[in-house]
């Protein structure tokens, strides 16, 4: 095996753009693909084998909402078949109690379940949808099946300030783990930022309740937090190092290292209908661009926490810096590190930015 | 946070083992954990069946040349450790006798 690119381990299998939710944070591309571009039942069957071949372990099975699949139990049965761990990552919409039965049956085994906020109102404000209501009806169900539960909650700077409500709402249900993860700032979040940045008292507050929480509720619920890393002084270990643990598949067989790569211009990605999903792995163009330290530059190149966390994130290189291969400007180390704090600068606390207008969101469509 | 001696640990919900490549593995949500030698004889027996004291009954008599103490030690620390992760249950005694 190639040292510099061990074993991928986790397959994140994005089965559809199509979604009834509209998150104005959506992490899929602003140019969506549509139905009739999707994978079929036999080629992501193929692609999960494939994956278990090259070393997978866990198979996320996302979207979009995976629900818009008509064949998800089926899809749910081959990965599980091939010897993988199947997670469902999910709005919980459309879903009623047969299907999540048949789903369990087929051998799921880990439910992501998404929630917007613990208040309706807000919820369904950001998801541009009704939804709340249904979400919690699945929280009752999933109650009923041998099944681990994680509840995802996106956070930012509307509903930072019910965090504690949130973990009332985890504590309630059956989850044995549940993400307060921060916004990052790609496609729809990156257009919708200056109304979803919370403030650095907002976030401060939310860590230290977390802190006691995490101590309370420790062997009952694990507590996961993602922070925005706009305020972090290191950058994140984006995807675990590019190419080094994680591949991802669009709704149209292309594999990506990341769910934003797609924004660095004239990167080329291999498709699975084409391609082995191994031989794209270790060979592709995309994969290959920005494994290893090859392509770091300075300060990264020489710093000491490059096998930490492999010089950040290269989308938000291009994005900040205009450079895929600068090091993350949210690095305190970083030569672009000014723009982030510019951005910061602007942040205003929400009560006197919004209340009690809302924003101007821009809404992630549902594509056809 | 130490297990009761006499509670049954049971894989929790959507913790199973799993095999890649040779290598046994504990899969759980957005984790993997190898398991070798004691820590697969001590995830095997994590069924609901053994309480914590036969488990460590049943890994003294295999591990019989290491000293007694450190291999309930180093399973009480494991099972510690499982239970931080959310990968185990820890059923009463009572609740199994009735």
């Amino acid at each position: 095996m190639n040292e510099l690119a061990p074993n991928p381990l986790a397959l994140i299998a994005e089965l559809t753009h199509r979604c009834p939710l509209h998150c104005v944070y959506c992490s899929n591309p602003l140019e969506l693909q549509g139905r009739r571009d999707e994978l079929s039942t036999e080629e992501w069957s193929r692609v999960f084998r494939e994956a278990a071949d090259s070393g997978v372990l866990q198979a996320d099975l996302t979207g979009g909402e995976p629900l818009a699949r008509p064949d998800l139990v089926e899809l749910v049965r081959a990965a599980r078949a091939a010897g993988l761990y199947v997670s469902l990552i999910t709005s919980g919409l459309p879903l009623d109690e047969a299907r999540l039965g048949a789903l369990v049956e087929a051998g799921l085994d880990h439910v992501q379940l998404s929630l917007q906020a613990a208040r309706e109102e807000l919820a369904n404000d950001i998801c541009g949808t009704k939804a709340h209501a249904q979400k919690l009806r699945v929280l009752d169900w999933l109650k009923q099946h041998r099944v681990a539960v994680t509840l995802n909650f996106v956070i930012h700077r509307r509903n930072i300030d019910q965090i504690e409500e949130m973990l009332a709402l985890a504590e309630s249900s059956s989850a044995g783990r549940v993400e307060f993860a921060n916004v990052q700032y790609y496609g729809w979040a990156f257009a919708n930022r200056e109304h979803l940045l919370p403030t650095r008292e907002q976030l401060t507050r939310s860590v230290e309740f977390l802190k006691r929480a995490e101590e309370r509720l420790r062997g009952k619920i694990r507590i996961e937090f993602v922070v925005p890393d706009y305020y972090a002084k290191f950058p994140k270990a984006c995807m675990g190092g590019w190419g080094r643990k994680l591949i991802l598949i669009t709704p149209s067989g292309d594999a990506l290292p990341c769910h934003a790569a797609q924004v660095i211009p004239g990167l080329r990605f291999g498709n699975v209908k084409e391609r082995s999903l191994h031989d794209i792995w270790i060979n592709s163009e995309a994969f290959q661009k920005f494994r290893g330290e090859e392509w770091m530059q300075e300060p990264c190149k020489t710093c000491d926490r490059r096998e930490q966390d492999f010089g950040g994130c290269r989308c938000q290189a291009l994005l900040l810096a205009g450079d895929a291969a600068a090091t993350d400007p949210v690095c305190s180390l970083a030569p672009q590190r000014s723009k982030v704090d510019a951005i910061l600068a602007k942040i205003i606390p929400p009560s006197a930015a919004e209340t009690p207008a809302k924003p101007n969101w821009l809404h992630r469509p549902n594509p056809a | 946070m130490t297990p009761d001696l006499l509670s049954y640990p049971r894989l929790a919900p959507g913790c199973r083992l799993g095999e890649n490549n040779q290598q046994r593995v504990l899969l759980m949500p957005e984790r993997a954990l190898r398991l070798n030698g004691p820590s697969l004889e001590i995830v095997e027996r994590c069924d609901g069946k053994h309480s914590v004291q036969q488990i460590i009954g049943d890994l003294q008599k295999i591990y019989s040349k290491a000293a007694p103490e450190k291999v309930e030690q180093d399973i009480l620390g494991y099972l510690g450790l499982l239970q931080k992760e959310r990968a185990l249950d820890f059923i009463p005694a009572n609740a199994t006798e009735a």
